[in-house]
């Protein structure tokens, strides 16, 4: 009976939110003060009973004896905790809306090496995708281009805003994809002769383009760029060739590993990050020997290998970690970047410890990303990017009560929530005529 | 040749005669019991003989020969059961018609697929071995038990579970067969077409054997017998009530299409397989009976499942649908229990409510809920024991039971769990999935169509 009349009371209350909300709820700029929380900084520890201020879209205080600014929207967290935004290192978000209807896809440009194409123009920031992962606590994301062998520019964007402008969230990099010698999934039936030759080809399509970017910047540093014409592939590679710009190599099976990180040393490139790296804990000693980070995922994934222990996609993370590699945790994913936390978990579980892997989430991204005096942790003077659950994110169970994204308190709305309001308690049930 | 063939019937009669499952006997002591159906149990013993619970209490005593594990601290649960999988099967689609109801995945079981063991790894003892999409009324599905370790098919099938068959609607089957070769079904239309044709002519191939078989006792009876249909033959049998329906769908419409045409022909059993938005139609649904087989919370991978919802398991759930939550994966397969768990953030289930999408709902709706779902005495010992409470994203399945039997202790785990190995396979041949397709596992096999579905699906 209490049970119905909670279902009861809880419906009504769906049902007046619903009346509240005609219209799509915006999102609210203000000053907050979050109150009696237990804050998890990430970087400095967690504070309990503390209090976060937002202000001017930035954290103006972190503590436990903060005051609040006058005109400041108390939010009393008690029994709640405050985490920085989740960051998901490598996603199809904003770019893809349903992968398999083409016409929304919108990471896949045609052409091998085309780094120039850039992700976060095709960023939808109206995608019914992005309320449902920020509700989740997921605030970034990295949305990379996929395809050829350069597909193009990734850019980290916060799921908040209405033009990609808004939404970028100060950094972008170069992705490519490393040739693999591995198979592409069960449809993959090229022989190993055929795998080999066309990864070998793919290389030096590859050569034959960071040569050209080399001589590209030397025409442009000795002529003051002026001696250089218009080649957007070439413009798009020199701040890689220069160091200033991030290289982001996708690559997965271990041979192809070390080919990797022989290019890196032999081209010299000085930024470089890997991404995906399901065969890392075979050469996490090299990786880490070569001080490149790393983004892997998805994590809950099957062995790449049929020999390979069951565990092996969940370990990898914590097995690349305990061997001194920098581990930073993606899903690959798009409708479904709101598990991150799950995929961290996971790693968790199987090795990696909760703390590094609520890490591999926030601060290390932030960190590799450059963006780490933006975001990743609670700290004052950075973005107010952060949210309010009531337990770990990392356990399914917990529910995340609050989302602020660059100071933006975000309606916990999405697509999945407004479903459950509407169908929960379907009117009219099964007769129309009948209430 | 005619020796051959008649020793070659010999050897399928004697078959059953091999299907020898191993049972075992065993007592697990001192663990938090989850019964499913009785609550929880602290501090208490299961004691498992000839490979069924005899016994669940406390303090009880390994009858000599037992096999004996320590469950001190760790949660002991029935083993997780699959309603929707395709793992321990070496093909999956007879994509070649819209109606394939003659063909049954039993003929296709591999036992040695590595998958079942990382399934068993993930506490899933049974899964429901199903056809594929890509027609309207696809073939006919198998039960198996994770035996793993044997290489007999026969013992990898679940003896006497119910005859089940996979149905089909919306884009899948329109897309192989209207798109992909010209017929019917182009449309939704279409499969309602094709299925209330199938059940129709079926009903006249009864009506013709029933009046042979009347007939054919009577004094003086010439005629001849009519002509044998596989397929028609099924379909009397579903609707004779005899095969258990679970057709993939998603959309509301669709599914209420399935309600009304199984109305028509007085079908009853009826499970419903993703049922993306069966939420929509949940007082529907809950008013027939049909029960629901969802994926926690996928969505977005293709138009049909755009408009979807991860809360949906807890409005059907909470509408009074019998509602269980499957993988359709060999990745999904082995973290069930967490996909469970999320409908406790998406819906605020009940720990008891969220364990029961994989157990005993599961069960019900493959017709095996008196042998297996819950922790009871008389019942089959399929059980999964846990480093945490198995709704914990940091839970770890450390050992799994099939018929009494240990089928994986993650304490005894080796590198390599393969039956077989192929000689002519590379050492090096690993396989790096590309995750930028979430593909439809239930298209797997429609090879024709396979290059038109790439990128597509």
């Amino acid at each position: 009976m209490r049970k119905n009349v909670r279902i009861i009371l809880s419906f009504a209350l769906s049902l007046l939110v619903l009346v509240a909300q005609a219209q799509n709820p915006k999102g609210k700029y203000g000053t907050f003060a979050l109150t009696n929380a237990t804050i998890q900084t990430v970087t400095k520890g967690i504070i309990q009973n503390g209090t976060v201020i937002i202000s001017n879209g930035k954290i103006t205080a972190v503590g436990t004896n903060v005051a609040v600014p006058q005109g400041a929207e108390q939010i009393d967290c008690k029994g709640q905790w405050i985490y920085p935004g989740m960051i998901d290192g490598g996603t199809r978000l904003g770019t893809v809306e349903v992968s398999s209807v083409a016409r929304t896809v919108d990471n896949n440009e045609v052409g091998d090496i085309i780094p120039q194409m850039k992700a976060l123009t095709a960023v939808n920031p109206n995608s019914a995708l992005i309320p449902v992962t920020r509700v989740s606590g997921v605030t970034t994301v990295l949305s990379a281009p996929d395809g050829g062998l350069l597909p193009g520019t990734a850019a980290l964007i916060n799921l908040h805003g209405y033009t990609p402008d808004q939404m970028y969230a100060g950094f972008e990099g170069i992705v490519m994809n490393f040739p693999s010698t591995g198979r592409r999934g069960f449809f993959d039936r090229r022989t190993d002769e055929e795998i080999k030759k066309a990864a070998d080809k793919a290389m030096e399509k590859i050569n034959d383009a960071w040569e050209k970017a080399i001589q590209y910047h030397k025409l442009d540093s000795a002529t003051k760029g002026k001696g250089v014409s218009y080649y957007p592939e070439m413009q798009a590679l020199m701040p890689v060739v220069r160091g200033e710009q991030l290289l982001m190599i996708e690559v997965d099976a271990s041979k192809d590993i070390q080919s990797a990180l022989k290019w890196v040393k032999e081209k010299k490139v000085k930024r470089v990050v890997l991404m995906g790296v399901q065969d890392g804990w075979r050469v996490a000693d090299e990786i880490a020997k070569a001080g490149i980070p790393v983004i892997t995922g998805p994590v809950q994934a099957v062995p790449s290998r049929e020999y390979d222990r069951y565990d092996r996609a969940y370990a990898n993370a914590g097995l690349m970690k305990k061997a001194g590699v920098t581990v930073a945790i993606r899903t690959a994913n798009a409708e479904n970047v709101r598990n991150l936390p799950y995929h961290a978990a996971y790693a968790a579980a199987y090795g990696l410890g909760k703390e590094e892997a609520l890490r591999a989430i926030t601060i290390v991204p932030a960190e590799i990303f450059g963006v780490a005096d933006k975001l990743g942790s609670i700290e004052v003077g950075k973005s107010a990017t952060l949210f309010v659950s009531d337990g770990d994110p990392m356990e399914t169970k917990t529910n995340i009560k609050q989302v602020f994204i660059d100071g933006w308190q975000i309606p916990m709305v999405s697509r999945h929530t407004q479903f459950y309001d509407e169908f929960l308690k379907r009117d009219p049930g099964v007769s129309k005529t009948q209430k | 040749m005619k020796k051959i063939f008649s020793s070659l019937f010999l050897l399928a009669l004697l078959s059953p005669a091999w299907a020898q499952v191993q049972r075992g006997n065993l007592l697990i002591k001192n663990g938090t019991v989850i019964t499913i159906t009785k609550g929880n149990l602290e501090n208490t013993d299961v004691l498992v003989k000839d490979g069924k619970i005899s016994q669940i209490g406390k303090g009880i005593a390994a009858p000599a020969g037992y096999q004996v594990i320590d469950a001190t601290g760790m949660h002991v649960m029935p083993g997780i059961i699959d309603a929707h999988s395709h793992i321990g099967l070496s093909t999956i689609n007879e994509a070649t018609q819209p109606n394939t109801a003659q063909v049954w995945t039993g003929d296709a079981v591999d036992p040695m697929d590595v998958s079942i063991y990382r399934a068993l790894a993930g506490g899933v003892t049974i899964s429901h071995a199903m056809h594929g999409s890509a027609n309207a009324i696809g073939g006919q599905c198998e039960t198996i038990k994770h035996r793993y370790g044997t290489v007999d098919a026969e013992v990898m099938k679940m003896e006497g579970a119910p005859r089940t068959i996979k149905f089909a609607l919306g884009e899948n089957p329109t897309r192989v067969h209207g798109e992909g070769n010209s017929i019917v079904p182009r449309t939704r239309m279409g499969v309602e077409f094709v299925i209330r044709e199938a059940f129709n002519e079926a009903k006249e191939y009864m009506q013709v054997w029933d009046a042979y078989n009347a007939a054919k006792g009577q004094k003086g009876f010439r005629g001849a017998p009519p002509v044998y249909d596989g397929r028609k033959e099924t379909i009397a049998d579903i609707l004779k009530g005899n095969i258990i329906i679970h057709c993939h769908s998603y959309r509301a419409d669709e599914i209420y299409m399935l309600l009304r045409v199984c109305k028509d022909f007085g079908i009853k059993k009826l499970v419903f397989q993703h049922v993306n938005e069966g939420f929509k139609v949940a007082p529907e649904l809950a008013e027939y009976g049909a029960m629901a087989s969802v994926f926690a919370d996928w969505w977005a991978y293709k138009f049909e499942v755009y408009y979807s919802t991860a809360y949906n398991a807890a409005i059907l759930t909470k509408n009074g649908v019998v509602t269980s939550i499957n993988s359709d994966s060999e990745e999904l397969i082995r973290h069930l229990y967490h996909e469970a768990a999320k409908t406790q953030k998406y819906g605020g289930l009940s720990d008891e409510e969220a364990l029961a999408l994989i157990t005993i709902n599961p069960a019900k709706q493959l017709g095996i809920d008196s042998r297996v779902g819950s922790l009871e005495v008389g019942k089959e010992a399929d059980i999964a024991i846990f480093k945490g409470h198995p709704l914990s994203t940091f839970t770890i399945p450390m050992i799994t039971v099939v018929d009494g039997l240990v089928r994986f202790d993650r304490e005894k785990d080796a590198d390599d769990q393969r039956i077989y190995v192929d000689p002519k396979q590379v050492a090096d041949n690993a396989t790096f999935h590309e995750y930028k397709h979430n593909h439809d596992n239930c298209l797997e096999g429609a090879e024709m169509t396979m290059t038109k579905l790439f990128g597509l699906n």
